[in-house]
């Protein structure tokens, strides 16, 4: 029956270019979101230097608006959310015992869409200059009479990293709805697992309404439409409807995984299951529903009228209580528990004072009233850092430090981590906790410089010297990294006495992750087994031969036409003094031969089968021994 | 594995369904088009939130514009290919591959004729001074038609590609599944065109 397809195993570079092993793409993903995680805090560094003295002249103001915009959108765009995409691609497959995604080639389309979606944005710096109208690029500022060419890389970089992510996002769901193993019942399955599947929702429906969004900006940008136009009738509120409809389910794509997170560590290091579990799946639930009742908030000083300000007021409060479920139940959990401290789970204990405190602050703003007060101010700042750094980067650092051996095989150095959790946490504090108090007293948001002894100039200064020691612990975490590359792989398969599928195989997880799929039994399905005096799971199947997917080139060429075809788009209209290039670029010729590749590796997909390859039995018998 | 069982096997009764993969491709199809309804549906409020001001800019006013016998017909040729594409789908469950490609072959021909009116509608609204930039408008206008009209040009070379997958490897448990995604995405295309035809060429009739 089983044909022996032979298949090229590709090496080196190639092999990475060629993978369509979520495992290894989790691995790119997290390359690819870390180098642009290190290129926002180094925009987010600038910022601060700049901010450091009143009046200060180390940016000017254009170059300023560009720093923002770029630490903005790179920080939400290119990475936290490929960061997050790192974990559920590493993990979800492992936690509910399946052998791979949904769609293996999806996945490593995924990927290349957003990588080179994010290198079209950065390369923006190097042509004409980056994006400059903030992150939300609000119209008519993001129009062509206010801003540069920037905002070009920003609506298109944007666009073909925004497919990936959307792709990613449903194939995320197939893979939870479709591929768990026998006896891995809904209410089983871990709560990294239940939120990611949430977060994937979530995208499913955010994403496509940022996609349109995009697209009406390109269309004003590129091809003089009138939608934002208020001489032709626009509006120019319609923006920031679509943006922050968008926009706001975004901020719980990102934290919801985080809560995953926090919640697989927080029961691991106290060594008791999950305190109230359903109440858990269902506050994410209800989280993620009401992320789309929200959007308006940031919309109360458009003028929209009191009825809409109110509604969206009380929904917007309505969130403070399946989060503060959350809240407890964590605490419910550690409560009575032996909560050992590592890396990790500092990390997590850290996390919740933190987030709660950002929680705080965005009931505040939630009142109309009070939010004309703080509007565009550094309190909206303080905020919204407080949630994605003292949340999301919180919950990221902890599950770095938490999968790091499964997913590479050998243990991070515990002291040099726990200095950077330390270094991490005062200089989150420092940074974040005095700019409540510049807000307040009057320093407004996305303004490069401030007057002198307007009694700005002390806390600013701290709030730099924190975002420096944040660098510092950014620098210890990758030293860490570095001096954990050069030991030998030898981490074991359960380092943390974990409670999840992920641990009952070999740390890293072969590219098959079950040589048997296992049968799962309880929630906690490998904690189940242990307790009974097991060593691992029981298996759902006999030994057989595995069918793999093959690597392929395409998910690579596809992107990369898209790529090219961003540049012709943008530079179709573009005065070049060079002749050659004008005429290229003046006729669609690139934008053209840009998609071309994309359709041609689109259809060379279609025509050409993937039959795969198997593994067999005598191989994976042999593997057990190495 | 069990996909080249089958194929050269006996074909279940439903083919599509036969394996995970087959499976997986169809939840995910349906999950996508959740994607696209939200597409549309911003697109949609996009031209609702501008439909009351047709009047602005030089263009002719679109109540008298519209040619609503041209839009009914493209209507009708649309709304017969939904029903073309769902026989195809049952020549597949009766696994007769010529009926398949017949009724499918069907279903493309309509889509074009479909595409090639809107094309001539679009010229025409184009000569009587109704362009892209004449409004806030008709910018709007001809994004949500024209991203439509994107999904039915897709849509028929998709189905075409499908076709000669058909002939080429024939029916089989792995182009089963393709085939009936793309039956649903082009039922979800027509459904769309309902919606235009209603909101956009109806209501500014009687608007
Ligand atoms: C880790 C150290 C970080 C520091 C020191 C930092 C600092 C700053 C500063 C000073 C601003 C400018 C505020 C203004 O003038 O309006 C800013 C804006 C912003 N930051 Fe951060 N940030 C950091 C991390 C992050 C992370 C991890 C995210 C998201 C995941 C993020 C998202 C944003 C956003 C969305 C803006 C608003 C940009 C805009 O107004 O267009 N930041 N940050
Ligand atoms: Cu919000």
């Amino acid at each position: 029956m089983a044909h022996a397809h032979t298949v090229k195993r590709y090496t080196g570079l190639m092999d990475w270019l060629t993978t369509v092993d979520h495992k290894k793409i989790g691995i790119l993903y997290l390359i690819g979101g870390g180098l642009f995680f290190l290129l926002g805090g180094l925009e987010a560094i600038l910022i601060r230097i700049q901010l450091m003295y009143p009046q200060n002249d180390f940016l000017d103001a254009s170059t300023y608006n560009q720093v923002l915009t770029m630490h903005g959108t790179t920080m939400i765009f290119l990475a936290v959310m490929p960061i997050i995409f790192a974990f559920m691609n590493a993990i979800i497959p492992l936690q509910i015992g399946a052998r791979d995604v949904a769609y293996p080639f999806v996945n490593a389309v995924g990927f290349w869409m957003f990588f080179l979606g994010g290198l079209l944005l950065n390369v923006s710096w190097f042509f004409n200059g980056a994006p400059d109208a903030g992150w939300t690029s609000y119209v008519p500022l993001a129009n062509n009479e206010y801003s540069g060419k920037g905002v070009d890389f920003y609506v298109l970089g944007l666009q073909i990293a925004g497919i990936g992510t959307l792709a990613g996002g449903i194939n995320f769901l197939v893979t939870i709805i479709n591929m768990r193993a026998p006896g891995m019942t809904f209410m089983r399955m871990p709560l990294f697992t239940w939120t990611s599947f949430i977060t994937s929702a979530l995208i499913l429906f955010a994403f496509p309404a940022i996609t349109v969004g995009l697209v009406l900006l390109m269309f004003e940008r590129l091809f003089s439409a009138n939608y934002f136009d208020v001489a032709a009738g626009g509006n120019i509120v319609l923006w920031q409807h679509i943006f922050w409809i968008f926009g706001h389910p975004e901020v719980y794509i990102l934290i919801l995984p985080a809560f995953g997170i926090i919640s697989e560590i927080v029961s691991t290091f106290a060594r008791k299951r999950l305190f109230g579990y359903s109440a858990m799946v269902f506050a994410t639930a209800l989280i993620g529903f009401l992320g789309f009742m929200v959007w308006v908030h940031h919309m109360f000083t458009t003028g929209l009228g009191p009825i809409g300000n109110a509604i969206f007021s009380i929904a917007t409060m309505l969130i403070a209580i399946p989060t503060g479920i959350k809240i407890f139940n964590w605490i419910f959990t550690m409560w009575g528990g032996q909560y050992s401290f590592n890396t990790a789970s500092l990390f997590a204990a850290g996390f919740i004072p933190t987030f709660v405190m950002g929680g705080v602050t965005g009931v505040m703003l939630a009142a109309p009233a009070a939010d004309w007060q703080y509007h565009d101010s550094y309190f909206v700042v303080a905020h919204f850092h407080y949630v994605i750094v003292g949340g999301l980067v919180f919950g990221l650092l902890a599950g770095l430090h938490y999968w790091w051996p499964k997913m590479f095989g050998r243990m991070l150095n515990e002291t040099i981590g726990k200095f950077s959790f330390w270094t991490f946490f005062i200089g989150f504090h420092m940074t974040f906790l005095v700019q409540h108090f510049l807000g307040l007293w009057g320093m407004p948001r996305r303004i490069f410089t401030f007057l002198e002894n307007q009694g700005l100039d002390e806390l600013n200064f701290i709030s730099t010297i924190g975002a420096l020691l944040m660098g510092v612990s950014t620098i210890a975490i990758l030293v860490n990294i570095a001096v954990t590359q050069m030991k030998p792989r030898n981490a074991p398969a359960d380092p943390w006495d974990g409670r999840t599928l992920e641990w009952s195989i070999p740390s890293p997880a072969p590219e098959y992750n079950f040589k048997q799929i296992p049968l799962v039994r309880g929630l906690d399905a490998l904690f189940k087994e242990k307790i009974e005096g097991k060593k691992e799971m029981t298996p759902a199947e006999p030994l057989g031969p595995i069918h793999m997917p093959s690597p392929s080139i395409l998910p690579f060429t596809m992107s990369i036409g898209l790529f090219i075809a961003g540049f012709g788009f943008m530079y179709a209209r573009w005065d070049f003094d060079n002749g050659f290039l004008d005429a290229i670029f003046g006729h669609y010729i690139v934008a053209g031969a840009g998609l071309l590749i994309t359709l041609v590796s689109m259809l060379l997909r279609s025509v050409f089968d993937d039959h795969g390859y198997h593994i067999e039995v005598e191989e994976l018998e042999k593997e057990v021994h190495a | 594995m069990s996909a080249t069982h089958h194929a050269h096997g006996s074909l279940p009764a439903e083919p599509e369904k036969a394996t995970l993969e087959g499976r997986n491709k169809i939840l995910g199809f349906w999950l996508f088009l959740g994607g696209e309804t939200v597409l549309f549906g911003t697109l949609f409020a996009t031209f609702l939130g501008y439909n009351n001001v047709k009047g602005i800019g030089d263009g002719p006013d679109p109540a008298h514009l519209f040619d609503l016998k041209l839009v009914a017909l493209a209507t009708l040729i649309l709304l017969v290919s939904s029903l073309t594409s769902v026989f195809a789908v049952q020549a597949m469950h009766r696994h007769d591959k010529s009926k398949m490609l017949l009724w499918f072959g069907v279903t493309v021909v309509l889509g074009l004729a479909f595409l090639g009116l809107e094309i001539y509608e679009f010229v025409h609204y184009v000569h009587e001074g109704h362009t892209f930039s004449t409004s806030a408008f008709s910018s709007a206008f001809y994004t949500l038609v024209g991203f439509h009209g994107a999904h039915v040009l897709f849509g028929s070379l998709w189905i075409a590609l499908l076709m000669l997958q058909l002939v080429k490897k024939g029916l089989t448990v792995v182009t089963a599944p393709k085939c009936y995604v793309a039956a649903l995405y082009w039922h979800f295309v027509d459904l769309v065109w309902v919606f235009i035809f209603t909101v956009v060429y109806l209501m500014s009739k009687v608007g």
